[in-house]
């Protein structure tokens, strides 16, 4: 364990944890104020870098594991399409959310927005942090006689 | 609870009402849940399943809008033209089948190759891209909104980079052709894009048939006319058409074999039919400005690639490139199909599609069997290999054929047809007589790289020292399945002939604006 650069140490555990509840609130508050699921995403995924680039990139990957990151990936789109597909299965057209609540159509489409907002949210927290493990986990340039 | 009153009465969607989507939807769903899943044995099953669900429900969509008009299903209930549409209609039915089709033969032969050519651990989230590919070619097809054309165009082009560096792991030259490939790729989708924009600065909209109407109600305006020039370069590059090809030889040699058959029978098409559908629906054929560039760049470019692309692959030593550098040639015979613009000719070229499709599918898919037995697709490795594997070489034949366009395979008809729309043209326009001879000529040149080919697998000595079994049979079934259906549509010329020309005259009757013509799929 290196122990220099500790300011920053002390800074990024107390952030961590208030950026991950923003990033939430962003997501969840996103349909009365400005927000909705690719900017929570990215919010999310800016608390796993910035703990990958002050602790190290191997401690980030033991907080969340590659291999959740690429599931979180496809269950993100899952739960998108998921919902399009339990619409259909009520009877409506794809994505078509007053199947959710027919009577009271308004609250419908408000609910099915939050699921695949989700859904977004899942997704794009995968991609920015599945970007930057693949960039920041480069193995160094190729040597010339690889080609 | 006071607005209940306000609720409108809703119909119930049943199954059938929902085809049109469940096309992309269904292998779209399969992407990620191969990758969730996440297991090398399940991803190969998953993907087929899909696919072939995807196949049946195409041809049930062809068989209901053979007879003209089309099916709307429009996503999240917002009604077009404000939200997004899809539409059926007997031009894009017959290249949604043709997509489908290709994608389920292939995916019994990749099962093979990709063992054999991809590393291991990356199975299934290969098979969750090829999934995304399919999903992006399909539904670049089945959209009747410009801006979703976009995005699904994007979406089959980002998985395909990532498929053809996968042959990085047998070339590390797959890495290059991949980038070079992504930056054409991505300059294409961009001028699409500025097209798209300048439309919809122009007119307001994005959905296809709307476009259709209010450009034609506004007249050629300049941010329409530069608007069609950007689409029709961004779309020329994704068709490879001469001289925007330069990407497409290098991606279909050094990708993994399997995709290669998958691309060179789906890709190139599905862009051709976004840049018809441009020409033709969203913009009228007598937009003056649409004719000029037909005749005028389309003509002679499509008949330049006939030539120097058959020409440079009668030199090649490389059976995948020979077939790559074919591929851009016989785009061009598509391409002069549009631009002789008249009914045989969209025929012919609507029809060489397919045939075009599955020829070369088979030739590639001979490329790959060749290339797991004997490990590379130079001509010095695999001469004389016909005589080992005769069941192969055998199908290559056929689809060799049907490349030149010998009477009694598929390739025939189609040239029959181009020839055919010259000639009718050439009553009004003597000059459409050279085209026609250019047709034949070109042909010819044809002959000679299928000829090189055979003389490489067939009179050439074989290394009797290595010995080359029989490709798998689950390579053999696919290859003579196409094979077969090679042989098939060239002698029972009329049912491809039906669909293709139906296509046609839809295309050539201009948009059908926002509401005529609806079929109702659940009473047909």
């Amino acid at each position: 364990m290196i122990f220099h650069h500790l300011i920053l140490r002390v800074v990024t555990k107390l952030l961590v944890g208030t950026i991950v509840l923003f990033a939430l609130y962003v997501q969840f508050h996103g349909d009365f104020s400005p927000g909705g699921g690719f900017q929570a995403g990215v919010i999310m995924s800016v608390a796993f870098i910035l703990y990958g680039i002050v602790f190290s990139l191997e401690s980030a990957k033991k907080v969340f594991p590659e291999w959740v990151v690429h599931k979180l990936l496809a269950l993100g789109v899952l739960i998108y399409a998921g919902t399009g597909v339990a619409t259909m299965l009520l009877g409506y057209d794809f994505l078509d959310y007053d199947a959710f609540s027919p009577l009271h159509p308004t609250h419908g489409q408000h609910w099915g927005l939050l699921v695949i907002e989700f859904g977004v949210g899942v997704t794009v927290t995968g991609v920015m942090v599945a970007i930057y493990y693949a960039f920041a986990g480069r193995p160094p340039s190729m040597s010339d006689e690889e080609w | 609870m006071a607005n209940i009153a306000h609720v409108a009465e809703h119909t119930t969607r049943s199954l059938i009402d929902h085809l049109p989507l469940l096309q992309v939807l269904v292998p779209f769903c399969a992407a990620p849940i191969i990758v969730l899943i996440g297991s090398r044995r399940l991803a190969w099953p998953l993907a087929f399943i899909s696919s072939v669900i995807s196949l049946i429900i195409s041809i049930i969509l062809m068989l209901s809008v053979r007879e003209g008009g089309y099916i709307t299903y429009s996503l999240g209930g917002w009604a077009p033209p404000l939200g997004i549409e899809y539409r059926i209609d007997a031009t894009n039915a017959f290249v949604l089948t043709l997509i489908s089709m290709i994608g389920a033969v292939v995916l019994p032969f990749a099962y093979t190759s990709v063992k054999d050519e991809i590393r291991t651990r990356d199975h299934s989230l290969f098979y969750a891209c090829w999934m995304l590919c399919f999903t992006g070619l399909l539904g670049m097809v089945a959209t009747g909104d410009a801006f979703n054309v976009f995005v699904f165009l994007e979406i089959s082009s980002l998985s395909t980079y990532v498929l053809v560096a996968q042959g990085a792991s047998k070339d590390r030259r797959a890495l290059t052709a991949a980038y070079d490939y992504l930056i054409m790729g991505t300059i294409g989708a961009t001028f699409f894009v500025i097209g798209l924009g300048m439309l919809y600065m122009a007119t307001g909209t994005l959905n296809m048939a709307d476009l259709a109407d209010r450009i034609s109600d506004q007249g050629a305006n300049r941010t329409v006319r530069s608007g069609f020039a950007f689409i029709i370069v961004g779309m020329g590059l994704k068709v490879a058409m001469f001289p925007l090809h330069l990407w497409l030889p290098k991606a279909y040699t050094f990708a993994p074999s399997a995709v290669t058959v998958f691309l060179s029978a789906t890709a190139t098409k599905a862009a051709l039919y976004v840049l018809m559908r441009f020409v033709f629906s969203v913009y009228h054929p007598d937009f003056a400005f649409a004719k000029n560039t037909l005749e005028i760049i389309f003509l002679p470019l499509a008949i330049i690639a006939m030539f120097s692309a058959s020409i440079v692959a009668a030199f090649q030593i490389n059976f995948k490139k020979m077939l790559a550098y074919s591929s851009i040639a016989q785009v061009g015979y598509m391409l002069l199909g549009i631009a002789i613009l008249n009914e045989t000719g969209l025929t012919a070229s609507l029809l060489h599609m397919f045939n075009h499709g599955f020829a070369k599918a088979l030739l590639f898919m001979g490329a790959g069997a060749l290339v797991l037995r004997t490990g590379s697709s130079f001509y010095l490795q695999i001469s004389g290999v016909g005589r080992k594997m005769p069941i192969t070489a055998g199908a290559i034949v056929i689809g060799g054929l049907s490349l030149i366009g010998v009477p009694g395979t598929a390739g025939f008809l189609s040239k029959w047809l181009l020839i055919q729309a010259a000639l009718e043209r050439s009553s009004d326009n003597s000059l459409y007589l050279l085209v026609a001879l250019s047709v034949v000529l070109s042909s010819l040149l044809a002959v000679i790289y299928v000829w090189r080919l055979f003389e490489v697998l067939f009179l050439r000595e074989p290394d009797l020292s290595i010995p080359i079994s029989e490709a798998p049979v689950m390579m053999i079934i696919p290859m003579w399945i196409l094979a077969g259906s090679c042989v098939w549509f060239g002698f029972s010329t009329d049912l491809l002939y039906d669909f293709a020309n139906q296509a046609a005259l839809n295309l050539l009757g201009g948009s059908m604006g926002m509401s005529d013509s609806v079929l109702n799929l659940g009473t047909n």
